[in-house]
């Protein structure tokens, strides 16, 4: 046992580590930057919770990291369950800001379920589709149980509403799917689905999210309303210019131009003080830390490793695709963080702790 | 072979690995995709957006320059600038401006502003971020409803606006004009101005504008994303104008005003040592107060259509025939040019015969045998129809020019009138035609083509009572700064010196003095007891009567009447105070205008007590006054 240790040690992935610690010190100086007040006022304690979440999603990247990532397909179905529950337990006792209800009090933090569902979710559908497909593929039979195991937690978050967290979970479902091998008819003809679907979800969607579509078509169609936020966004990453305006001097953020500057929009705060210098050195960052995760299933020593790196790396992947397509004004608003900078402590420890499995993934190539 | 090897390939289980690849390229192809947006807004759009951040935040906000004040001429404030508040929106600022205004509206009890933002927007020369006014000079109670309701109502602010106030309203309000919005022909020729500016359009306020004004200054200031004020970046503070204080009495002003009443009519009062205006006065009149608020359209058009031209400063636009008054003129032109000695007489008939017709005196029976002294006593016609014949039209024009009738002042007051002096070249320029002996009568008692101005009158008495010194009429004394501290003295300036014999003097200001104080004089009414005042009557005929004939006043219709003169000076011996007055449609000066003048003259002694001669006759009893400090 003691050998094995050794092993884990001496294999370990200081990589990803160092990747995954970085972006969390872009976040906590983006944290600083959206809430500083001037030099009076100090810092804000919302750096101190972030300072906090930094640490205790690091013990437990390092925790993940050093456990058997194969125990996790054991506990896969107990954990998807959890998850189901809190959400569940959200609709039913959860406390809302801003008119959607997302959160629940376990005392030392509000805790987001929906964080907890995109990891179980990856959990359930490596899960399921850790056994090799057959023959050309998965065909649309194979597909009833994933699809109840997505829409289970998809309905339930979309009821909070939080639009952007099921967008991931479809996402991430048909991003293992595909890689998992799905057939090639079956992946047009659902692509074919999701297109003769949409104006039946546009029915469904609120008018709020209904009015972000339209003002991201024409932002300037409505400049006080919902097309605000995207042009206060654009405003303030143009604005930094090639090299930014420097740590803690862009005033979009500071005068509160910008909407959800240390969650949604934190990239904005970031953009405007560290400019397109600042924006690539973050992008890289993020490029680097999607290709060490495609590295690690492209090396992993079984299917559910794979799998589990595709699923953890594609929620990255996603996000950031999201986060910053919204930012800078080529996709609609809706609510995703950008993972381990935005503040939060639920996303950012389930981030961390998906990084830890990943790294216990390209550990344990070595030793079975 | 080959179908069936390609069937295998189809029905085979698909590899993990080129999946991966797949899913790496489309990942690769969007975060470059991503990194060309950036490129795209950071480098190629940096400049638009820098500029849009910096709009957003930066405000500038100007701080109009305090008005100068006015005063009178014993340091009395006439006009002054109040603040006032208005409520006004940045609607770029206001993320619901439907909701602010309903709110606003509620609060302020008024309504239609969001049709005035519309107005603002469609006018296409509002730039972002500026204000629309939505309701002006709030009253207290409002203001502080807005103060206290500041949170509910994003992007909605007080603005604190300096407006011109005219303390005493309509009183000396044609010398004091009025200020306007500087209009947008003006902003091409005035760069220091701004849209909504404050301007002076009439009167003192238009002429010392560049005094008055000041020079405005500015903030810059930084404001989060409701608008709010968080630091100023820079500020270039505004100069404040200065003050002017004018030769003008407030109460002689008040008194010529109340003595004139709802009669049309002008006076001018001036001393005669300086040519300073001590008051002027000019009716109907307007309140110049309706001006700084802003005049609706309805009321301007009535001020500028009204009949009696309210607008019009009659004192230095309103061109009279002088009538009698110009006998004046008749006696220094003859005396000096010797025509006419104080010995000569003429037997008065009742009128003479020039031409075809009869020229008439005013008193039917005549006047019999007449010396100067009484003709200019009992203002005789037909002695100074005499006297206009010897001298001829051109003698009497170069004489009434020197002394500055038929020519501007030079007051410094816009649109101010010449008159007209006749001359026989004058004619053969306007009419080219001759001169006809016959029209000189009508020039010699002031009438025919004769018409002056009252301020030329007052300047004429001026000058009959300093001995031939014309002065510019002055009605401003100095400019003091803000804190009281002289900025610049106007000492008078003498515009052309007449020499007018010491003796022909005395004969006509004797003369003059009888007008009012012999028993037989035209102006008895101007009499004040205990100080010789010296003047003539006059008599300005509207319409030029058929033959000569003389119809009783009364029976005509109001605005066929004749206006009334009366200009003299005061103490005779050595004046103080030269005034003129015209009521209009009045018929004889001497019941007319003489009280007027009288009331002025009054108020003045009562102010300025003459030295060395008693003031008033204090009726006493037989003791004597014991000095106190007699030994």
């Amino acid at each position: 046992m003691a050998a094995l240790d050794r092993r884990i040690i001496y294999h370990f992935d200081w990589t990803l580590f160092s990747l995954a610690l970085a972006l969390c010190g872009v976040g906590v100086l983006s944290v600083v930057s959206a809430t500083w007040g001037g030099k009076h006022h100090g810092i804000d304690p919302l750096v101190m919770r972030q300072l906090i979440w930094v640490g205790a999603g690091t013990a437990l990247m390092t925790a993940a990291a050093l456990i058997d990532y194969r125990a996790l397909g054991t506990y896969a179905y107990a954990f998807y369950a959890l998850a189901v529950a809190m959400l569940i337990a959200v609709a039913i006792v959860g406390h809302s800001t801003g008119g959607s209800r997302r959160w629940i009090n376990i005392g030392i933090l509000n805790l987001e379920p929906s964080e907890i569902a995109k990891i179980a979710v990856v959990l359930v559908m490596v899960r399921y589709l850790r056994d090799e497909p057959p023959k050309g593929g998965w065909n649309l039979l194979h597909m009833i149980i994933p699809a109840l195991l997505l829409a289970v937690p998809t309905a339930l978050v979309l009821k909070q509403p939080d639009l952007g967290t099921a967008l991931i979970l479809v996402l991430i479902t048909g991003t293992l799917i595909f890689v998992g091998g799905l057939n090639w008819r079956m992946l047009v003809v659902l692509l074919l689905g999701a297109v003769l679907v949409a104006p039946v979800g546009w029915h469904y969607l609120k008018p709020y999210q209904r009015g972000r579509l339209v003002s991201f078509l024409n932002p300037q169609s409505d400049p006080l309303g919902s097309g605000y936020h995207i042009i206060q966004s654009e405003i303030a990453i143009g604005s930094g210019g090639a090299w930014g305006k420097g740590f803690l001097k862009g005033t979009q953020a500071r005068l509160n131009f910008l909407p959800e500057q240390t969650t949604d929009f934190i990239f904005a705060v970031f953009a405007e003080e560290f400019g397109f210098f600042g924006s690539i050195v973050l992008l890289g960052l993020y490029s680097a830390l999607i290709a060490r995760g495609a590295w690690i299933a492209r090396h992993a020593r079984d299917r559910s490793g794979t799998l589990l790196a595709i699923g953890f790396t594609g929620i990255v992947f996603w996000q950031v695709a999201i986060n910053i397509g919204m930012a800078t004004g080529m996709l609609p608003v809706v609510g995703i963080t950008l993972p381990l900078v935005s503040y939060g402590g639920s996303s950012l420890i389930a981030m961390m702790a998906a990084m830890g499995v990943l790294i216990s993934i390209n550990t344990r190539r070595y030793l079975f | 072979m080959a179908k069936f090897k390609r069937r295998e390939k189809k029905r085979s289980v698909p590899k993990i690995a080129p999946r991966i690849a797949g899913m790496m390229a489309m990942i690769a192809a969007v975060l470059i995709t991503a990194a060309l947006r950036l490129y795209y807004l950071q480098i190629i759009d940096h400049h638009r957006l820098a500029e849009q951040a910096d709009n957003n935040r930066i405000r500038i906000v100007p701080l109009p320059a305090l008005r100068g004040l006015v005063f009178d001429g014993r340091h009395r404030p006439l006009v002054d600038t109040k603040p006032s508040f208005d409520a006004v929106i940045v609607p770029e600022d206001t993320p619901n401006l439907d909701v602010t205004i309903g709110r606003l509206e509620k609060l302020l009890g008024q309504n239609g502003f969001a049709k005035k933002i519309d107005d603002a927007e469609d006018e296409g020369d509002r730039s972002e971020y500026t204000p629309v006014v939505l309701d002006e000079r709030l009253e207290w109670p409002q203001v502080i409803a807005l103060e206290t309701h500041q949170l509910e109502l994003p992007g909605v602010s007080l603005q604190v606006t300096p407006r011109r106030h005219y303390l005493y309203d309509s009183l000396a309000a044609h010398l004091l004009g009025y200020v306007g919005e500087v209009t947008v022909k003006d902003l091409n020729r005035l760069p220091d101005y701004r849209m909504g500016d404050d301007i002076g359009k009439f009167g003192l306020e238009r002429s010392w504008e560049g005094t008055l004004r000041g020079d405005s200054g500015g903030q810059e200031i930084e404001v989060d994303s409701i608008g709010r004020r968080l630091r100023m970046l820079r500020e270039i503070p505004e100069r404040p104008g200065n003050s002017v204080v004018m030769t003008i009495d407030l109460d002689l002003q008040r008194v010529a005003e109340d003595a004139i009443g709802e009669r049309s009519g002008a006076l001018v009062a001036i001393d005669p040592n300086t040519g300073y205006v001590l008051a002027m006065a000019s009716h109907p009149a307007f309140n110049p107060n309706i001006f700084a608020d802003g005049i609706p359209a309805a009321a301007w058009r009535e001020l500028t259509t009204d009949p009696s031209h309210p607008l019009e400063n009659r004192a230095t636009q309103g061109m009279y025939p002088p009538g009698s008054t110009f006998k004046v003129v008749d006696s220094i032109a003859g005396l000096m040019d010797r025509t006419l000695t104080t010995s000569t007489s003429y037997n008065c008939s009742g009128g003479i015969w020039f031409g075809n017709r009869e020229y008439r005196c005013w008193r039917k029976q005549g006047h019999g045998n007449i010396s100067f002294h009484r003709a200019v006593v009992e203002s005789c016609d037909v002695f100074f129809y005499d006297v206009g014949q010897r001298l001829g039209v051109d003698r009497i024009a170069a004489w009434a020019h020197a002394l500055g009738l038929g020519k501007k002042t030079g007051i410094d007051l816009d649109n101010e009138k010449a008159g007209t002096i006749p001359s026989t070249q004058w004619k053969e320029r306007r009419f080219h035609e001759r001169w006809y002996p016959a029209e000189t009568l009508s020039v010699a008692i002031g009438q025919g083509y004769v018409s002056v101005t009252p301020i030329q009158m007052a300047e004429l008495a001026a000058e009959v009572a300093n001995g031939g010194t014309l002065y510019k009429p002055q009605f401003v004394k100095q400019i003091d700064a803000l804190d009281g501290s002289l900025v610049k003295a106007f000492p008078p300036v003498v515009e052309n010196e007449t020499h007018i014999d010491p003796q022909v003097l005395a004969e006509l200001r004797s003369a003059m003095g009888d007008v009012v104080n012999a028993r037989d004089g035209t102006g008895h009414a101007a009499k004040i007891d205990g100080i010789i005042v010296a003047g003539k009557t006059g008599t300005a005929q509207v319409v030029k009567e058929a033959q000569g004939a003389r119809t009783k006043e009364t029976a005509l219709p109001n605005k066929y009447r004749d206006h009334g003169w009366f200009m003299g000076f005061a103490p005779a011996d050595h004046p103080k105070i030269a005034i003129a007055c015209i009521i209009e449609h009045s018929g004889h000066g001497g019941s007319s205008a003489a009280p007027v003048v009288k009331a002025v003259m009054q108020k003045y002694f009562e102010l300025n007590p003459p030295q060395g001669v008693a003031p008033l006759p204090v009726p006493s009893d037989d003791t004597e006054p014991v000095d106190p400090l007699a030994d």
